[in-house]
């Protein structure tokens, strides 16, 4: 495209600052109609929905936990009967996990990664869209289900023959089957996306070794992701079929087996924990390194710990299945790999601390949610330790003993940091600062009430009560500790809602952010706050693993993309040397309607298997519409 | 203000842990061989554990709030501290390897020592159903075998092999005083092998979330002296107690002629239904549904009258009987010693 | 639109609600009005008690209770004559005809009071409930089109298709003279 003048104006060497602003948020704009809504392909946009739809399901599981509470605190407590309090456990569990701990670590990545790593968008933008409404629709699914009276009452983990054909009356157990569906394929479709912009879209310069270590950890994950997801789906598909259909994978009777099916969910369910760990340690390396004023120390271990963590994950599924009467040599193999997973987390604490030590902490309150996370995240490792070990867990597995260590690794472990990095990058996402006196208040009040809420639960499973119990009896000496945990948790949950109410207040009145109000050095903070719909005028050049604190003055950009259509950089896979422009997708309906087809047909298969068949019809429409040429500019290349 | 939170956590742990210390259903209060291995691999493991924690916090607060005299931000590193902060690390990182190998070799050989064996070995075969176990005691001789329900007596001092066959769903036998847990997995046959070291009443608990009543699914091991085990065979081999109670003999009838016959077996009477609980003896038992109430004449009556509301979900009906059928059949079971 | 919706919605919601519901206690009135069925004299067809509409037929589509009648159909032997629908000494089920009548009332008065020829009568071996939920059961044995609720295969040795796969339909035998067209599955 030529000016008047005859010299070209679409390339950002063009232009100067200000119209070179304008022409990148026309060509990469999300109109502010309900199309735009529904058609956006902008990472920032889908990961910030992502992020609270993920944060309502917490919500929602926390209430559930509120419930179980009221009822146990009491022995033959009458508040809730057998039916719904499994139910509500069941939902607890899976909302919790399938719903909130994996979405949201998906969706911090999805809006944290393209920036990060210096691109403009995620890869496969209209992917990205399909995979946040495939996840809200599993969600709906599911909770509409549970508010029908049909929620799963199976167990998170939903083990035949209690869940099987014989035993799982009704649609209750299909319908988790199917959430489980939508959330692996959503899952799936990030994790794939991630992979891509890590490894092919970073900024010129941004060599394996100066990858951030919150990429680093998203990239391990998203390969978790891949190798552990289809064992789930292998499993939860071979449950429906043997539900609706009449197979046999799990019927001794005729040569199924019953604990083929712990095989494969824990091949996948081990794995999941870690799936939602290691995202979260990630944004400890990162946080670490700015409030302790210093990179973060021993980036080559912490890089290998992640590693090993990933491979390490996949030998240690039988742990889940000590008590269950396999060989117990083979069960003493899993000891030692589950013992083994210490390690690499051990040389990341012991990073973290030697870089608070060399450092000097600034005590914000992400940095109070990282001291929370080391002192709370230890105990549950720990625990880990013990809970590795075949004998101790004889007495320990299916009690509260076991309640408390994953509360402890997964609230300690997970939410922690992300609690702290949602104070830590809102200002990147909103423009504007939470509280930090609401934040310290929430920090002290989460973890006191952890605390005093799940350290007791050690004590009551050596005490010998049990797991998935909806009351217990008056001679039972738990009453006590129990009406003490139930206390407590109003602390947690208050907690909470403190955290709640300062993120949801500070969104419109918090005190206005610029750029880089921590004086962080990831690239994220090298553009506005919000950023703008193309994250960046011109990409940034990095030659070091702290851009902005080595380049403190300016930073190096790439020049050369044009500002008519939608272009961003693709780099090699090394040492990130500039290959090729690419283009990025416009936005797109497309996704919308697979996603809501595609909903149908899953939905509909719980009823019966012709729906596969029916129902693959408006997919394949769909996806036809998806992938015809657009005729954009961006087409031709 | 985080060194006062820190040092009061250990203050308050003892006392809450001895809260609990005694009971008949607690890995910490233990009387079975297993479970005593056990116990003090629990006791070793935590406090190591505990210790490394406590290291570990100390190297945080240490970490957070010794003097520094460094300037703000330090982009470019010392090689030099560099060095001697990789040391250190690695040589923390090293401690860690050397305290899991021993807790994997530890563990290792406590598994081992669960597994006792013996000539001497009594079988008793365990049947987990919703919501309640079936227990099979076997002889010399066929018409030697009986059966009853939610409680086991086994001799002191004896090894016994429970046979562990889930009949539905997954179940878990646990009674923490004695032993780990085994499961009950429908097409596995598992076993567990159990040894009492001292006489006495412990309670157990299925571990394996097995359906709307799985929180009232107790059993009970009783431990007694060899003499007295005998006895106690003896007399449940012999088919139920007559009486000549005016009362008893009506409910015997009430019994038979309601729809109590179809389901359970009293043997020495023409009831002989395998689908519930066999009730030969269930007066002598200590509890009835599965440790949900003490056996009295009371309590049965009140199971008889309304199970449903008791035990939501679980498969004993509700038979409609008039206030006397209900008196005498309660009178009836509870003289069933 | 909207309203049509709101509708579809509720209806979804009954109809899931209706299908899931586990009733685990019934009143012993209401147990006892439901044993007061209104036979005619030759013992085929009638009518249910009142209380039977009033809980909304709560035997033939709610999954729960299906199911119980399917574990009371293995408790009760009645796979001793009618093995697993296919009959024996007694009637089969699967062949899609019913000698008193395919009506729940007609099953319940099989089972509860016997018939000639060797039916022994399970009033005084299971309660009202449990021959209710037996009926219902052996219903969708014997069923021409497919219930949701309908209870799926045991684990167990599996000889006919499951019973949310309405085995009558796929193993109807006209028998030696072919059927009227008022007679059979799509009658």
């Amino acid at each position: 495209m030529r000016g008047g003048d005859g010299k070209r104006n679409n390339h950002d060497t063009d232009l100067g600052r200000p119209a070179l602003e304008t022409a990148l948020a026309e060509t990469w704009k999300t109109p502010s109609s309900l199309w735009g809504a529904l058609a956006t392909v902008d990472h920032k946009i889908i990961g910030r929905r992502y992020i609270v739809t993920a944060f309502v399901f917490l919500a929602l599981g926390g209430i559930l936990a509120v419930l179980m509470r009221l009822q146990l605190a009491q022995p033959e407590a009458r508040l809730l009967g057998p039916d719904r309090y499994n139910q509500i456990f069941t939902m607890h569990g899976a909302n919790m996990m399938f719903l909130f701990a994996v979405p949201v670590m998906e969706a911090m990545a999805v809006y944290l990664v393209p920036l990060m790593v210096g691109t403009r968008n995620i890869a496969f933008p209209r992917l990205n869209a399909f995979s946040y409404w495939i996840f809200l629709a599993g969600g709906a699914l599911l909770w509409i289900s549970f508010a029908l009276d049909m929620g799963p009452d199976v167990g998170w983990f939903a083990y035949v023959p209690l869940s099987g054909p014989q035993f799982g009356s009704g649609k209750r157990a299909d319908i988790w089957a199917q959430m489980i569906t939508f959330t692996e394929v959503s899952a799936l479709a990030v994790s794939v996306e991630i992979v891509v912009t890590i490894f092919k879209q970073r900024a010129p310069g941004m060599s394996l070794d100066r990858i951030p270590l919150f990429v680093w950890s998203m990239l391990i994950t998203s390969f978790i992701i891949i190798m552990a997801m289809p064992a789930i789906m292998i499993a939860s598909t071979s449950l429906i079929l043997d539900r609706l259909v009449g197979t046999h994978f799990f019927n001794p009777a005729e040569g199924g087996d019953v604990l083929l099916w712990q095989h494969l969910f824990w091949f996948f369910g081990h794995p999941e924990v870690y799936i939602i760990f290691l995202p979260a340690v990630g944004m400890v390396s990162i946080m670490v390194a700015t409030f302790a004023r210093r990179p973060v120390f021993g980036y080559l271990a912490l890089v290998m710990a992640l590693i090993a963590t990933g491979i390490l994950a996949f030998g240690l599924w039988v742990h889940h299945m000590f008590v269950t009467g396999l060989p117990r040599l083979g069960e003493s193999f899993f000891t030692a790999s589950s013992m083994a997973i210490a390690i690499p987390a051990g040389i990341q604490i012991f990073c973290w601390l030697a870089t608070l030590w060399d450092g000097k902490p600034v005590f914000k309150t992400p940095l109070l949610f990282v001291i929370g996370f080391i002192v709370t995240f230890v105990i549950g490792g720990l625990t880990g330790v013990m809970v590795a070990s075949v004998p101790f867990d004889t007495q320990v597995h299916d009690t509260y003993f076991v309640v408390a260590h994953f509360h402890y690794v997964l609230i300690g472990g997970a939410v922690f940091p992300l609690v702290g990095a949602i104070y830590y990058w809102f200002p990147k996402m909103t423009g504007r600062m939470m509280s930090e006196d609401l934040g310290k208040w929430a920090f002290w009040l989460i973890f006191i009430g952890f605390n005093l809420t799940f350290f007791p639960m050690h004590i009551l499973g050596l005490q010998g009560m049990p797991r998935r119990i909806y009351t217990y009896q008056p001679d039972m000496p738990w009453h006590g500790l129990n009406m003490f945990v139930s206390v407590s948790a109003v602390v947690l949950v208050a907690g909470f809602l403190v955290f709640f109410i300062d993120a949801i207040r500070s969104v419109r009145r918090g005190p206005p952010a610029g750029d880089n109000p921590w004086d962080a050095p990831t690239l994220e903070w090298a553009t506005s706050s919000p950023p703008p719909s193309y994250n960046f005028a011109r990409i940034p050049v990095v030659d070091g693993a702290d851009p902005l604190w080595e380049q403190r003055e300016i930073l190096a950009v790439a020049a050369g993309l044009r500002t008519d259509r939608r272009e961003l950089i693709i780099t090699t896979v090394g040492a990130a040397k500039p290959e090729a422009r690419e283009a990025s997708p416009r936005n797109s309906i497309w996704p919308f309607w697979a996603a809501l087809a595609t909903s149908l047909m899953l939905i509909w298969s719980i009823f019966t298997p012709w729906a596969v068949v029916w129902g693959s019809i408006p997919v394949a429409i769909t996806l036809i519409g998806w992938f015809w040429p657009k005729g954009t500019p961006e087409d031709e290349l | 203000m985080r060194g006062i939170a820190e040092r009061m956590l250990p203050v308050l742990a003892p006392p809450l842990m001895l809260a609990g210390c005694t009971g008949w259903q607690s890995a910490l209060d233990v009387h079975g061989a297993s479970a005593i291995n056990l116990k003090h691999l629990i006791i070793l493991i935590v406090t190591v554990c505990s210790i490394v924690w406590a290291l570990v916090m100390i190297a945080l607060i240490a970490a957070l709030w010794h003097h520094r005299d460094r300037r703000e931000l330090a982009v470019s590193l010392d090689p030099r501290r560099e060095r001697r902060m990789t040391i250190t690390v690695a040589a923390a990182v090293a401690a860690t390897v050397v305290i899991i190998s021993v807790f994997t070799v530890l563990s290792f050989f406590t598994t081992r020592a669960l597994s006792l064996a013996g000539n001497d070995d009594l079988t008793i075969k365990v049947r987990g159903l919703q919501w309640w176990w079936g227990v099979e005691y076997f002889g010399s001789a066929p018409d030697q075998r009986f059966e009853t329900a939610n409680e086991i007596h086994i001799p002191v001092g004896r090894n016994v092999r429970l046979q562990l066959e889930g009949i539905d769903v997954i179940h878990s036998f646990w009674a923490p005083s004695l032993a780990g847990k085994q499961d009950l997995v429908p097409g596995r046959p598992n076993e567990l092998m159990i040894r009492a070291e001292r006489a006495g009443t412990y309670r157990g608990q299925c571990a394996e979330f097995c359906g709307l009543q799985h929180a009232h699914m107790a059993f009970f091991v009783v431990a007694e002296e060899q003499p007295i085990f005998d006895e106690w065979v003896r007399l449940q081999r012999q088919n139920a107690a007559t009486s000549s109670d005016a009362e008893v003999t009506a409910g015997q009838q009430v019994f038979l002629s309601k729809q109590c016959a179809a389901c359970h077996a009293i043997r020495g009477t023409s009831a002989s239904g395998t689908t519930g609980p066999d009730l030969t003896h269930i007066g002598s038992r200590k509890y009835i549904a599965a440790g949900l109430f003490e056996t009295t004449r009371g309590s049965l009556a009140a199971w008889i009258a309304d199970p449903q509301t008791l035990k939501p979900g679980n498969n004993m009906p509700m038979v409609p009987l008039n206030p006397e059928e209900l008196r005498s059949i309660s009178a009836y079971l509870a003289s069933l010693k | 639109m909207r309203i049509s919706l709101v509708f579809l919605s509720v209806a979804v919601a009954t109809a899931g609600c209706q299908r899931e519901e586990r009733q685990l206690r019934l009143d012993p009135p209401v147990a006892a009005a439901l044993d007061n069925i209104a036979l005619m004299p030759n013992g085929i067809s009638g009518a249910p008690p009142e209380a039977y509409f009033a809980l909304d037929k709560p035997y033939e589509s709610n999954a729960y209770n299906l199911n119980q009648g399917k574990r009371l159909y293995s408790w009760f032997g009645c796979k001793a004559c009618h093995a697993d629908g296919q009959g024996g000494i007694g009637p089969a089920f699967l062949d899609g005809w019913w000698n008193y009548g395919p009506e729940m009332v007609s099953v319940f008065a099989s089972i509860r009071d016997g018939r000639p020829h060797g039916m022994p009568a399970f009033r005084d071996k299971m309660t009202t409930e449990q021959i209710w939920q037996l009926a219902g059961y052996v219903r969708t044995i014997g069923a021409y089109s497919a219930k949701t609720a309908a209870p799926s295969r045991n684990d167990a040795k599996h000889t006919r298709p499951s019973e949310n796969r309405a085995p009558a339909a796929l193993l109807f035998d006209q028998g030696p003279t072919p059927v009227h067209p008022d007679q059979g599955p799509t009658p």
